[in-house]
């Protein structure tokens, strides 16, 4: 509903906006963002938070800038990006399940060690020779104006809807973020459930990683800067418990199309980036607080009711 | 939920009275900048907005992202071919990652100029730069050295790492060190043209290099940082800080004496000249080797073999010009 609103009054704001390839255009500033959001609704719904995620993109995406250089072609490259995500995710998984660190501090850690690691491989240059081919992940369409970028967002989505939503390993991650003690002691190996997940938001990334690196046809230190808050901030305006435990795929999705839609419709009135920023951070605060206001409310009605 | 979808709904109804209707105007030139709220790209605005008017019929829609970003800008670059404007005008956060997105806008028979900091040629038609590269290198030391009769050590504190500007000037600057044989470069910093790391940054090369004699910051937030650290640190007089900045931000410290002199062209000529070429490739003329485009009250821009040409030579402010500056930006 909330989507067919922002449709609604941003076709009426601007002429531009009903437009199908200016629609095609303002996917690519979520898809990929919400590719990492899917595994990072999972990780928050058990109770850790993935804060590495931008700067494993940024090492992934050195990684082929630097298969490339060597003459790998698009499949490898592919190999690379999803290879090292992986990797990342094994790392942050091993330090937080298997040495029993807090997942918000091993992730801060990883995020200045991945990136840095960028910075330390790249210093200023930048990588740009990808095969042609390569550009096809964020720059081709699958059917007229429906981007690959976007086909694999729908298909990701479905994939961790029914992985969240109709097996047993979804009702075991929001049982670990319900009650981890419990959990464990119904059967549930929780250090495996959450070390699975963040192998999730690695691979994940090394998607994102891939379509981004497809896209800007570049590899920078700087890449993808920032992005973990901004995916933190979609998985949790979806409607998903920051404190674990609750919290639902459509969700996220919703979130997604939100997010992106309202920065393109605002860009197209050409509203500083600002007021934009400022815009998003209200609805967060409003998603956080309206239930808790809402429930606060209902429950002093009732009380009052009773006397 | 219901209550979320009201808030949601109503927040964007009102964006919707924000939003004005679609002006008629005979052509429309987007002016991109690296983030909004920086003065020097304020200040290209400025003159954007003279030439606008000079030229008549012109919309012009002055944008950027929030933050230095090339992702940011390519989000901005979709919004403005989803627009259909006739011209983009840009300068740059990364010369190659803008390429694919700018290259859309110009199939879809959008024009498109660099300014400042430039594009990769295949992402533009025009590159304006604001001087030559080898002029600027050459004079952010040369302002170091005027200074330093009898040399001493100089470190430089750039902008981010993966600027393209300011990485131009100092390959430019290390070009001509050997005819500054005094002068000891030291070190180059990156303050990311934050003013708080650029400040840190400043710190930093002041315990580390006691004897260090000036600071070269080619970069107006940099400079600024650099010359608040000296004040604070009480060393003016010992280090002298130059650089390229913008008179109006540090005329406070050339009458303090933290900064002797520094460097800028004029920004406003900047933004005036990127659209005035705009306009002249909106009007037919061919971007190629040695054409001439025409950017108004400024004259011609003649184009290398690359398609870029240079506007002017940097100019130095000091103690006697600084107070006639310091209002215009």
């Amino acid at each position: 509903m909330v989507v067919i609103a922002i449709f609604i009054v941003n076709s009426f704001a601007s002429p531009y906006f009903l437009d199908a390839w200016n629609l095609s255009d303002a996917t690519f500033n979520f898809t990929e963002k919400a590719l990492i959001a899917f595994a990072m609704a999972l990780v928050i719904i058990s109770g850790e938070i993935d804060l590495s995620v931008a700067a494993i993109i940024a090492l992934a995406s050195t990684a082929m800038g630097y298969a490339a250089q060597f003459g790998a072609g698009t499949p490898e490259l592919v190999a690379v990006g999803l290879g090292v995500g992986l990797l990342c995710g094994a790392f942050n998984g091993f330090l937080i399940t298997g040495m029993g660190l807090p997942s918000i501090v091993v992730t801060i850690g990883t995020m200045s060690l991945f990136r840095g690691l960028s910075y330390v491989i790249l210093g200023d240059k930048a990588f740009n020779g990808y095969p042609s081919d390569f550009a096809y992940f964020g720059q081709g369409y699958v059917f007229w104006v429906i981007s690959f970028e976007f086909v694999l967002f729908a298909v990701m989505a479905v994939l961790f809807g029914i992985l969240l939503h109709l097996t047993s390993f979804g009702r075991m991650v929001y049982a670990v973020g319900n009650n981890a003690m419990a959990a464990r002691f119904s059967g549930i190996r929780v250090g495996r459930v959450k070390f699975l997940l963040f192998l999730m938001t690695g691979v994940m990334s090394g998607m994102a990683a891939i379509c981004l690196t497809s896209r800007l046809g570049s590899t920078r230190p700087s890449i993808a800067f920032g992005w973990e808050l901004e995916i933190v901030t979609m998985v949790v305006l979806g409607g998903i418990n920051i404190l674990g435990g609750a919290g639902t795929i459509i969700g996220v999705v919703l979130a997604a199309f939100i997010m992106g839609l309202v920065t393109f419709g605002f860009g197209l009135m050409n509203v500083p980036g600002i007021v934009m920023s400022i815009f998003i951070g209200l609805l967060l605060i409003g998603v956080i607080a309206l239930p808790v206001l809402y429930t606060r409310l209902r429950r002093r009605f009732r009380r009052e009711q009773v006397q | 939920m219901s209550i979320l979808k009201k808030v949601l709904v109503g927040a964007l109804i009102s964006t919707a009275l924000v939003a004005q209707g679609a002006q008629a105007a005979d052509k429309k030139i987007a002016l991109v900048v690296k983030a909004l709220g920086i003065g020097f790209f304020e200040a290209a605005a400025e003159g954007a907005e003279e030439a606008a008017k000079e030229i008549g019929g012109v919309e012009l829609i002055y944008t950027g992202p929030t933050d230095t970003t090339a992702e940011g800008q390519i989000d901005v670059i979709n919004s403005l071919i989803a627009q259909k404007v006739d011209a983009i005008a840009i300068s740059a956060n990364d010369p190659d990652a803008l390429v694919p997105a700018l290259k859309r806008a110009m199939q879809r028979g959008i024009k498109v100029v660099s300014w400042d900091s430039g594009v990769a040629p295949d992402g533009r038609m025009v590159h304006l730069n604001p001087s030559s590269n080898p002029l600027i290198g050459n004079m952010i030391i040369k302002l170091a050295a005027d200074n330093l009769p009898d040399g001493g050590k100089v470190a430089v504190l750039s902008a981010s790492a993966t600027a393209t500007n300011q990485n131009t000037w100092i390959a430019e600057m290390d070009k001509v060190k050997g005819d500054y044989p005094n002068i000891e470069v030291v070190t180059t910093v990156y303050g990311d043209d934050l003013f708080d790391k650029s400040y840190r940054e400043t710190q930093g090369l002041i315990q580390s290099y006691p004897d260090l004699k000036a600071i070269i910051a080619p970069t107006s937030v940099g400079i600024v940082a650099a010359a608040q650290a000296v004040s604070d640190e009480g060393k003016i007089g010992e280090i002298n800080v130059t650089g390229l900045g913008l008179p109006s931000e540090m005329a406070a410290y050339v009458d303090n004496g933290a900064s002797k002199s520094f460097a800028i062209w004029n920004p406003i000529d900047l933004g005036y000249a990127a659209v005035m070429l705009s306009n002249d490739l909106i009007d037919g003329a061919e971007a190629e080797p040695g054409a001439k485009l025409s950017m108004g009250r400024l004259g011609e821009l003649t184009l290398d073999d690359d398609n870029a040409g240079a506007m002017a030579d940097p100019f130095v402010y000091d103690k006697s010009n600084i107070d006639q500056f310091k209002d215009i930006f």
